[in-house]
């Protein structure tokens, strides 16, 4: 199985591509991908040279252009997409329709994968952008179970890619609006879900309080794991009750899962984190590039070693099994 | 690849105890070269820092007794240590060994954060665009360090080592990613 990497800078890209990454996924600096946070991402001539270093060592590189245009600004989006066939990018990953057919009209020799932001959770629809735009993949949202997953693959031919590692988004994705209610950015047209100029942290009495927007949304008492500063990992309280209302602040891990996904059909295994380190991106590549040698070999898989890592220091098989309360 | 350790050890207080003493005006000085050697060699991590390369940073390695004041100017970047708390644009605080353990990329940031072995206070787009360029720089101070000792470059790698091995902090940039 392909094992498909983030990377936010070209020190990630590296260490990506150096720690067993098949195929690495990025974004330019600016707001066309879903990861627009300062200090991150690439410019022309660093995607240039990333690509170059991935193909030098027979790796793949995808780029991520999969946020919304906003109505007057296309042209921004239509760049990245002309740049990224331009640089020899292996694929652009897209969630809206517009841009999908742009894709296919100006560069049809670019191959097209749907983001996950475009929310595609059945074989209708993976098969409408298939015979719409001739899209060759599509990443999964992360709300289907592994029986699910192989009802999708039963009846398309597009390649399925799932996330078997890192951050949760809550509900269907591309349609969140939780940031943009609090700080009037959106995560799915400006890149940035709880932009970090709208963030603020203060430690009171050992006490870590999470402000977003001026909206205190967490609380971590001494020694507690914090979470990201996102709304739909807030802490809330309502009636006296205090409890996570949306969602616990807690990873994806399905490395466990991975035996169960290829047999569902899954062609690509995607790990999170285009905002983490290179030091998280070696780490996670090389523990799921274990798990697929070892499955490909017939071994049994590895333990993992990644909780560290976790947000919440907690994992989650999310909805691949769903024992959600 | 070795496990992460769950706990990020403290300075030896014997590092923090020998550093005290110290006259800050001269370590402010040294550093501030480093930085400016720094800047010389990774002007893309500057670049990277975009318009917070002008902001004021304050370092502060919890179990030392100051802080680090870093402006990053690519033009002009300097470094002042104060005894005093201070304040700036952003605050990174948290042990020494996590902070050596970031700029040598041994350790995850986000990673720091969760389990609040790193604290982030101000302007948080700062902190986060410091964190990022840092990691792109690919950092080795140790090499930095060598670069700038002319004909001590070789004596200078062994005391690094030696220094690295009895205090456990993370000094050089470890070989082929990984832990110090």
């Amino acid at each position: 199985m392909e094992i498909v990497c983030p990377a936010g800078t070209p020190a990630s890209l590296r260490a990506a591509v150096n720690a067993g990454a098949h195929t690495v996924y990025c974004g330019f600096a600016d707001e066309t991908n879903a990861r627009n946070f300062p200090g991150l991402n690439f410019d022309r001539t660093e995607m240039g040279e990333g690509i170059a270093f991935a193909h030098g060592h027979g790796a793949k590189v995808l780029i991520a252009i999969n946020t919304f245009p906003r109505a007057g600004a296309e042209g921004i989006w239509h760049s990245a997409i002309s740049n990224a066939a331009a640089l020899g990018a292996d694929a652009v990953i897209l969630a809206d329709l517009g841009l999908l057919h742009y894709a296919a009209q100006n560069h049809p020799d670019l191959r097209r994968h749907l983001s996950v932001q475009a929310a595609a959770a059945n074989a209708d629809m993976i098969n409408f952008y298939a015979t719409s735009f001739d899209v060759k993949r599509v990443v999964l949202p992360r709300v289907l179970s592994v029986p699910e997953i192989a009802a999708i693959n039963a009846e398309t031919q597009v390649e399925t890619e799932v996330f078997v590692f890192g951050g949760l988004c809550v509900m269907a994705e591309g349609r969140c609006s939780l940031s943009s209610y609090a700080t009037g950015k959106s995560p799915n047209m400006n890149g940035v879900c709880s932009p970090p100029s709208h963030v603020d942290y203060r430690e009171e009495d050992g006490v870590l309080k999470a402000r977003l927007g001026g909206y205190l949304i967490h609380s971590a008492a001494k020694g507690e794991p914090a979470p990201y500063p996102t709304l739909c990992k807030g802490c809330f309280t309502a009636a006296e009750k205090s409890g996570y209302l949306f969602e616990d602040p807690v990873s994806l891990n399905a490395e466990q899962l991975i035996p169960q996904l290829q047999a569902a059909g899954v062609t690509a295994l995607k790990i999170e984190g285009r905002q983490r380190s290179a030091s998280y991106v070696a780490q996670v590549v090389q523990n799921f590039r274990a798990a697929v040698d070892a499955l490909a070999q017939g071994h049994s898989m590895p333990a993992g070693m990644l909780a560290r890592l976790s947000e919440g220091q907690a994992s989650t098989t999310g909805a691949y099994k769903k024992t959600w309360r | 690849m070795q496990s992460a350790p769950f706990e990020i050890e403290k300075a030896p207080p014997l590092v923090a105890f020998a550093l005290r003493p110290l006259p800050l005006p001269l370590l402010s000085k040294a550093l501030t070269a480093l930085t400016r050697s720094v800047a010389g060699r990774h002007p893309s991590m500057f670049r990277r820092l975009g318009p917070f390369a002008s902001a004021r940073f304050v370092l502060d390695p919890t179990d030392l007794p100051f802080v680090i004041c870093l402006s990053p100017d690519a033009t002009n970047p300097h470094v002042i240590l104060h005894r005093s708390p201070q304040h700036g644009d952003a605050k990174i605080a948290g042990p020494l060994a996590a902070l050596l353990g970031l700029v040598h990329g041994a350790f995850d940031g986000d990673a720091l954060f969760f389990s609040r072995d790193l604290v982030i206070e101000g302007n948080t787009e700062a902190a986060l665009a410091l964190r990022n360029a840092i990691d792109d720089a690919e950092l080795d101070i140790g090499a930095e360090l060598q670069a700038m000792s002319g004909p001590f470059a070789g004596p200078l790698r062994r005391a690094i080592i030696l220094a690295q091995a009895l205090t456990g902090l993370c000094l050089k940039r470890p070989e082929n990613g990984g832990y110090c």
